[in-house]
């Protein structure tokens, strides 16, 4: 087994604030690492380190066989490259984008234009050259960012919440890439995520981070397969909730989450248990209507955010639950801010983690 | 009210007529204050970068030190300059005083705090996260500068329209540095001390007529500006050159 990048008691702090605390993390050599935390857990602190565009307060790090000297970086850094979450592109063409690290390491035209069009094609991206890359939709430029990436062919490949704030396609998209390149090219990825089923699929391993330390880490076997107390008190992700858990006669369980909160759950559980609700599985009312679902619960709207063709909501209804529904059900629906709605998701939408 | 008549009426004549007298003053506040501007982005340029992805103590005053710069009366700069440049003046030894160097170097003095302040805020409204993105793709820090620099190159031809429009439409500095020299050996007079003594010495078609010249060349630039700008074309044009803009032009029809 090699390590492509180890850090070492790796500390950095802003001011007082420690955003990453005496983390040790080895990076094998062709695994995909996931860094699976909520947000502020220090994951992103992390991938800037291990790009070389952060200084640890104090700590090793270690690329390849050496140890980075953070004073100079010029080198290490043409091996190592991050796509942030915030999609950032250059307001000029797309070829101008994806070319950018190319024509910094002197690639020829030719080779340039060729491999443009390669990373183009991979990210579904194909004639898109010419077009201004500030014009495309958020998916769209999320891709180019990362043919922009990957064009580099660099050792390490970073990416920060990839697939956040991208609706369903362009997320599989992504996520395919992300796989292919890991499995063709050979390069070592390590990604921060808060998506629970992107890292239930996608790594080798995944480190559990909380309050700038990793906790845990492992196989998403090894991870999803006991019960975390780190994991499950992820309150953070999304539709992530634990409670006690109590077998009925009927057959299924309820889990008291908190708050006045019962989830109806398939099958029998007993005592402490993590439950997740996919956003997409639920399903929005404004009145009260009999269905077959097993969960009704009444809330407020507390959240709007517009994916484009969808629109992501978040319901408090004691606990709150993320939605995803399309932008028509939104608008003909005429949902705002404070909305009173029901939410309803059936009993086998529920999963315990 | 006959004199007046008489003098836009000299003055339409002199401009139809390609008057070399009118031509050559129009000529040389092109001259001088295109240097100028050129002169002052030299400097004015890298101080702006300088300002504005820095953090350093003091920032505050000294952005703001440059921003008040911007309403320095010109006669006073040109007063300041003039005894610096006289005979017993500091740079006296150097005898530029009333030369076309001294105007130019005079303008580049005048315009660098609108250079620096309109170049800061340019580059400051830049998404702070370019300087970190060209890093990741493998550039230096004086690439990612560069990079940086792009983003902001509106804002940065603004800049230096507006300094332009301030050089070629100033008196102070020109008259006191400059001398207004319309004879003899080298000229130093321009539209603006033209005009005044011009008109000072009755010559009212020929001041009129450098005064509707300057009112057009400060409004031209300011319309081909505009258009560009709203077409998007200046910013490809520095990016890209010309041809393959205009290859790519011609493909998307």
């Amino acid at each position: 087994m090699t390590v492509t990048a180890e850090l070492k008691g790796v500390t950095k702090a802003y001011g007082n604030k420690i955003v990453v605390d005496a983390v040790n993390l080895q990076v094998r050599e062709g695994e995909i690492l996931a860094l699976l935390g909520p947000n502020g857990s220090g994951k992103t602190t992390i991938l800037k380190i291990l790009a070389f565009i952060e200084k640890p307060t104090s700590g090793e790090v270690k690329f390849q066989d050496g140890i980075v000297n953070f004073k100079n970086t010029e080198k290490v850094r043409l091996q190592s490259t991050l796509v942030f979450q915030k999609t950032t592109l250059f307001s000029t063409s797309v070829y101008n984008n994806v070319a950018y690290g190319l024509k910094l390491r002197k690639v020829p035209k030719e080779t340039r234009d060729r491999e443009v069009k390669k990373a183009l094609e991979l990210v579904k991206l194909e004639g898109f050259e010419k077009r201004n890359a500030k014009k495309l939709s958020g998916g769209e430029q999320q891709r180019v960012a990362i043919a922009r990436a990957l064009i580099l062919k660099t050792r390490l490949l970073l990416l920060d919440e990839p697939t956040a704030n991208l609706d369903p396609k362009n997320a599989g998209i992504l996520e395919e890439v992300i796989a292919r390149v890991n499995l063709e090219l050979k390069t070592t990825i390590v990604m921060a995520t808060h998506n629970m089923f992107q890292a239930k699929t996608l790594p080798t391993r995944i480190a559990l981070m909380s309050d700038g330390k990793i906790t845990e880490i492992g196989t998403p076997t090894e991870i999803f397969g006991k019960l975390s107390k780190n994991l499950a008190s992820f309150a953070a992700v999304s539709n992530t909730f634990t409670g006690i858990a109590k077998a009925t006669i009927g057959g299924t369980t309820f889990v008291d989450i908190g708050n006045g909160v019962q989830i109806e759950v398939a099958g029998q559980r007993q005592g402490e248990a993590s439950i997740f609700v996919s956003p997409e599985d639920i399903v929005v009312f404004k009145n009260p209507v009999a269905s077959s679902a097993r969960n009704v619960l009444k809330g407020r709207i507390t959240e709007i955010v517009d994916l484009g063709s969808l629109v992501k909501l978040k319901v408090d209804v004691g606990k709150p639950f993320a939605v995803q529904i399309t932008k028509r059900s939104f608008d003909e629906m005429g949902l705002n801010l404070n909305t009173e709605v029901f939410i309803a998701f059936k009993a086998s939408s529920v999963q315990i983690i | 009210m006959a004199d007046v008549l008489g003098g836009i009426a000299k003055a339409f004549q002199l401009i139809v007529s390609g008057d070399p007298e009118l031509y050559g003053i129009v000529s040389r506040s092109l001259f001088f204050s295109g240097t100028g501007i050129i002169l002052a982005a030299l400097w004015g340029t890298p101080l702006a970068m300088l300002i504005a992805l820095r953090d350093f103590r003091g920032k505050t005053i000294i952005k703001t030190f440059f921003s008040t710069l911007i309403g320095l009366p010109t006669v006073v700069l040109g007063l300041i300059l003039f005894l610096i440049f006289s005979r017993g003046g500091p740079l006296g030894f150097l005898g530029l005083l009333y030369t076309p160097a001294a105007i130019i170097i005079g303008q580049a003095i005048l315009v660098t705090p609108i250079l620096v302040s309109i170049g800061v805020s340019a580059i400051e409204s830049v998404d702070p996260e370019i300087m970190n993105l060209a890093q990741t793709l493998g550039a230096s820090e004086s690439q990612a500068q560069i990079a940086v620099l792009k983003e902001a190159v509106n804002g940065v031809i603004l800049s230096n329209i507006a300094s332009f429009n301030r050089a070629i439409g100033e008196l102070g500095v020109v008259l006191l540095v400059g001398g207004n020299i319309a004879g003899g050996g080298v000229r130093t007079d321009v539209l603006t001390t033209a005009i005044s003594r011009n008109t000072a010495i009755g010559e009212i078609g020929l001041a009129v007529a450098l005064g509707i010249l300057l009112m057009i060349i400060v409004f031209t630039i300011n319309i081909i500006v505009a258009v560009l700008r709203k077409a998007n074309y200046i910013v490809e044009l520095v990016k890209a050159p010309y041809s393959r803009l205009k290859r790519s032009r011609e493909t998307e029809r």
